[in-house]
This record gives structure tokens, sequence and C-alpha cells, in this order.
């Protein structure tokens, strides 16, 4: 067997997992449109599944969907206007990346205002921290504890008797 | 304390948000597919002139729905939820003395209208929507869907899914009452 056919083996092994919902009769003639239409899709969620969009989903109602879309396209609309005109039916929710809004301020900026918070109170903490521990000063200093000139002292002893 | 603010701001931040989602989550899986708004609350029902299903009524125009409050319910004959809740369907045409109009979607007519003479045809008119484009452009994505229209033609609430008498009782009827004050 050549390396050919077996590429082209596997190619169409792994071909079912690439398919789409999508259907023969609903796919457009233009491709340009129809690659637009594949983009849309993907964007629009599956109302009745909920967590497919409308491109993978072989719900009735996606495919009622991804037809309107196709119409609305080859009426002249831009992506922008067929979105509106799907989103003015089903309300944002029907879109799988939430656009910035006032309800959805909060999933857009909630995390940059975490971090900044967290970034703060980083800095606050070395900031305010205790400059350089007493012991450390002193040792820099060449300063010892009386405890510690008392056992040096006895060290320098024992050694001297020896 | 102040010191130890911005260690516990960002804490109680993300707390906060936790719960919150923890409950919306809890809110979904409690009420289904339920949860999803419809868009179309407060803004008028959309245009549209379905066909009469029924010889001796008419058919769901948007014009007619104004002057009256009115419940515009989506069915079709091979839902199955729809067969559950058309007794409460009924009680709101024949008890409640309310306009309930029907929209027949995509469905075969005959199949409706046997399923109507089955059951019993409360409603005051019925359009066809062979194709489920009026469905969509009423934001329809579950069978059956009941939504409540006000005497100016405006949409005030939807309800997914089969109505049972905690819905005709908490939602509905106290909304037309208030609605007709």
């Amino acid at each position: 067997m050549t390396i050919r056919k077996l590429i082209l083996i596997l190619s169409l092994l792994f071909l079912p997992l690439s398919a789409q919902a999508v259907q023969p009769d609903e796919i457009l003639d233009d491709p340009v449109l129809e690659e637009r239409a594949r983009v849309i899709s993907e964007d629009l969620r599956c109302l009745v599944c909920q967590n497919q969009s409308i491109d993978d989903s072989d719900a009735d109602l996606a495919r009622d969907l991804r037809i309107i879309v196709r119409e609305r396209l080859v009426a002249g609309d831009s992506n922008y206007e067929v979105l509106e005109f799907i989103v003015a039916r089903y309300g944002n929710y029907v879109l799988l990346d939430p656009p910035m809004n006032i309800q959805t301020l909060i999933l857009w900026i909630g995390p940059l205002i975490i971090f900044l918070l967290g970034s703060l109170a980083v800095v606050f903490w070395y900031r305010g921290r205790n400059p350089v521990p007493e012991i450390v000063e002193e040792v820099q200093k060449g300063k010892l504890s009386a405890a510690e000139e008392k056992r040096l002292k006895e060290i320098l002893g024992e050694e001297g008797d020896q | 304390m102040m010191r130890r603010l911005p260690f516990i701001l960002p804490l109680v931040l993300f707390a906060g948000l936790a719960i919150y989602f923890v409950f919306g989550l809890q809110r979904a899986s409690e009420v289904g597919t339920e949860f999803v708004p419809s868009a179309l609350i407060g803004k008028p029902f959309p245009e549209m002139n379905l066909a009469p299903l029924q010889p001796n009524k008419p058919g769901l125009k948007t014009a007619d729905l104004k002057g009256q409050i009115s419940v515009v319910n989506v069915f079709a004959s091979w839902c199955v939820p729809c067969r559950a809740e058309h007794p409460m369907i009924t009680r709101l045409a024949e008890k409640e003395g309310l306009n309930v109009i029907g929209l027949n979607y995509k469905d075969k007519p005959e199949d409706a209208r046997n399923w109507l003479d089955e059951l019993g045809d409360p409603y005051m008119a019925i359009g066809i929507d062979r194709d489920g484009r009026g469905g969509i452009d009423l934001g329809v994505y579950g069978v059956p869907e009941t939504y409540v229209v006000d005497q100016e033609g405006i949409i005030r609430f939807r309800h997914v899914g089969p109505i049972q008498l905690r819905h005709l009782e908490d939602d509905i009827l106290p909304l037309v009452e208030e609605l007709s004050q």
C-alpha cells in the first residue's frame, strides 16, 4: 500500500468526525455566501439543545434557522444584519458569543477588576511589610544578642581550653 | 482592617460572583428550558396573517389582537405536552372568557382538525403556521408556548412548556386582572 492510499483511507475514516448537521439541500450554490452562512451559524445557539450551535444541531428549529440565515444572505443582508434579525426574535441569549452591554458587563470586566484589585493587594503587601526584621539588621551590623555573645564566649573558651 | 481590605475585597467579589452563578445554575436546572427570556416581552406582537385552520373561525391576524386581552397558544397535534395542557387552555377560553387564539405550529391541517375534534376546540381563531415562520417571528423554540398580549397588541408574558394550574393561577390570571384595570 502506498503512503498516498494510506492517507486517503485515514482521511475517509476521520471524515464523519468533521461532518456537520447541515443537510445537502440547505447548502447554497454560492460558496462565498455558504461560507458566511457557516460562520454566522457557528455563533448562533440552538435553543432546543442550548449548548450546541445551529451549525452542529440536528434539531428541526436549528435547521429552520440555518435556512433563514441563508435566505437573509441571499437577500443581501450583511452578517451583522442576519444576526440582528435572529436576535430580534430570540434575544441576546441566542448568541454564543455574548455582546458587551449593561447586562453582560460584569462578565467582561469582572475578571479585570478582580485582577486589578489583586495586583493592588500585592503592591500594598510589599509596601506595608516590616522593612527588615531587627535580628537581620543586627546581624548585618555585626551585633550579636546577649545570648549569642555568651554562647560565642563559651565556644571560644572551649576552644581555648583545648 | 484598612490594610487588609485589598486582600479581602477580591475574595468577597469572587464569593459574590460564585454565589450568583450557583443560584443562576440552580434556577436554570429547576425550570429547565423555561429560563430563556423572550426577546419580545414589551414589544408588539410580530406582524403576521396566518390562514384559518377551521372553516368557521378566522385565522391569526396581528391587527385582530388589538382591542382586547388575548392569549396566544402555540400548539400542534404532534406535541404531546399540548394534549396535557389542553384542559387549561379550554379553561382560559370558557371559564375565564379570554380571547384565546391558536397558532398551529408546523402541523398538517387535517391532523390538527382531527386533534381538535377529539379534544374540543376552545380557540376563537386559529392560524396555520405550516412552515413555522410565524413561530420563528415570535421566537418560539419549544411547543407548547403561551403568550399574553394586551389591548394594545403588546406581548406582556410568555410561558414555554405546558400550562399547569399554577401557571394559570400565579402568572396568567393575575396579569390579565392587572391589564384589564
